[in-house]
């Protein structure tokens, strides 16, 4: 049997003005069309960073053109570059200024692992001191790689179960 | 000028040339250090400090720690090179500083601080200038080690938060190292484990 599919999404002459969905896949579906970076751009990973938010590559397809300076603004940190133990302190900083529901990407090598800088200086993956959502092979990734790291960020929004943390009390 | 021949400024202060490649290089007493530079600086003819940087030459050496100075001259084209033996004995070697004659000598002189623990005296503000102010050890002496030590990280709010310490990365297990069973003609490039 061949469903027709408008039958059993959304009808006006049946439903009129009302969408029945769920709460988290509208929820979700708010979230991931509009992602708002935080640059944290800490190397060459950077440069990168910027070609994507330009207009060749233009992560403004994804919702996601509006980068903040401001942790407090924004809800997905993209930490671009070798965090090094003395940027590490600044780095969870950011973090925690950040509102919830936040993300995190680690873009690049250097941020995912510590990548060639095995030293007594650089931080061995950000994941040590954020939890990391998103990692991002490459030394720099092109912005292509960062294009597809955000789009499987956003696919990672949309399995999320929001509506719990909705009215989770906040530490 | 030939690599051998003092220059007539410095002439007084008896240099010991030194082998060098590039650049005229004498070794001077680290007592007649200042007068030296304030020599170079008023004779005016290398007008640039361009580097200040130390050697360790191990801790079983007497002459442990040589400062190294770098001078380049604007009308010559060329470079002077300096060098000077710490004589103190550890933990604290020490040299005067250059700071007060030659204004680039300051984060020159702190990062020779930071990462030789080298003292200089009268310097107006020696402190760190790479790693954070309460990191304990001196990074490229010889007796510390290429992965690093375990210590605290620099805030105890990140610590209090993540339970993470700064951790020794040796090389070994890295991924630029060479494990072994590769040819050297296809493999991509790897060093050693020197950790």
């Amino acid at each position: 049997m061949r469903l027709v599919t408008s039958e059993y999404t959304y009808d006006s002459k049946v439903e009129g003005e009302v969408i029945v969905s769920r709460a988290d896949a509208v929820i979700n579906w708010i979230r991931k069309n509009s992602v708002w970076p935080m640059p944290m751009g800490l190397a060459c990973c950077a440069i990168e960073l910027m070609a994507a938010g330009a207009s060749r590559f233009d992560i403004a397809r994804f919702g996601m053109e509006v980068m903040r300076f401001s942790p407090r603004q924004s809800d997905c940190m993209i930490v671009a570059g070798t965090v090094t133990y003395k940027m590490a302190e600044v780095v969870r900083r950011i973090y925690d200024q950040m509102a919830a529901p936040k993300w995190v990407v680690a873009m690049g090598a250097c941020a995912s692992t510590g990548g060639m800088y095995r030293s007594y200086a650089v931080l061995q993956g950000l994941d040590r001191i954020v939890p990391v959502d998103v990692y991002i092979s490459g030394c720099p990734p092109r912005p292509e790689a960062l294009l597809d790291g955000m789009m499987q960020l956003q696919a990672k929004i949309e399995k999320e179960q929001s509506l719990p943390r909705l009215f989770q009390a906040t530490s | 000028m030939t690599l051998a021949e003092v220059p007539s400024f410095l002439e007084e202060f008896k240099p010991q040339p030194r082998p060098s490649s590039d650049c005229p290089a004498y070794e001077v007493p680290i007592e007649a250090l200042v007068a030296v530079a304030q020599k170079i600086l008023t004779e005016g003819v290398y007008n640039l400090l361009v580097d200040i940087t130390a050697i360790d030459y191990g801790v079983s050496s007497d002459r442990r720690f040589a400062l190294v100075y770098h001078w380049y001259s604007i009308e010559l084209k060329n470079y002077l090179r300096i060098v000077t033996f710490t004589n103190t004995p550890l933990p604290e070697p020490s040299a005067p500083t250059l700071s007060h004659i030659f204004p680039a000598a300051n984060w020159h002189e702190r990062e020779v601080y930071d990462m030789f623990g080298i003292r200089f005296i009268n310097h107006p503000n020696l402190k760190r200038i790479l790693m954070w102010d309460s990191y304990p050890y001196y990074p490229l002496r010889k007796d510390f080690p290429l992965a690093g030590i375990e210590v605290p990280l620099p805030s105890p709010d990140t610590t209090e938060a993540t339970g993470e310490t700064v951790i020794p990365a040796p090389l070994m297990g890295g991924p630029f190292t060479a494990t072994g069973g590769f040819s050297s003609a296809t493999r991509e490039p790897t060093a050693k484990d020197e950790s």
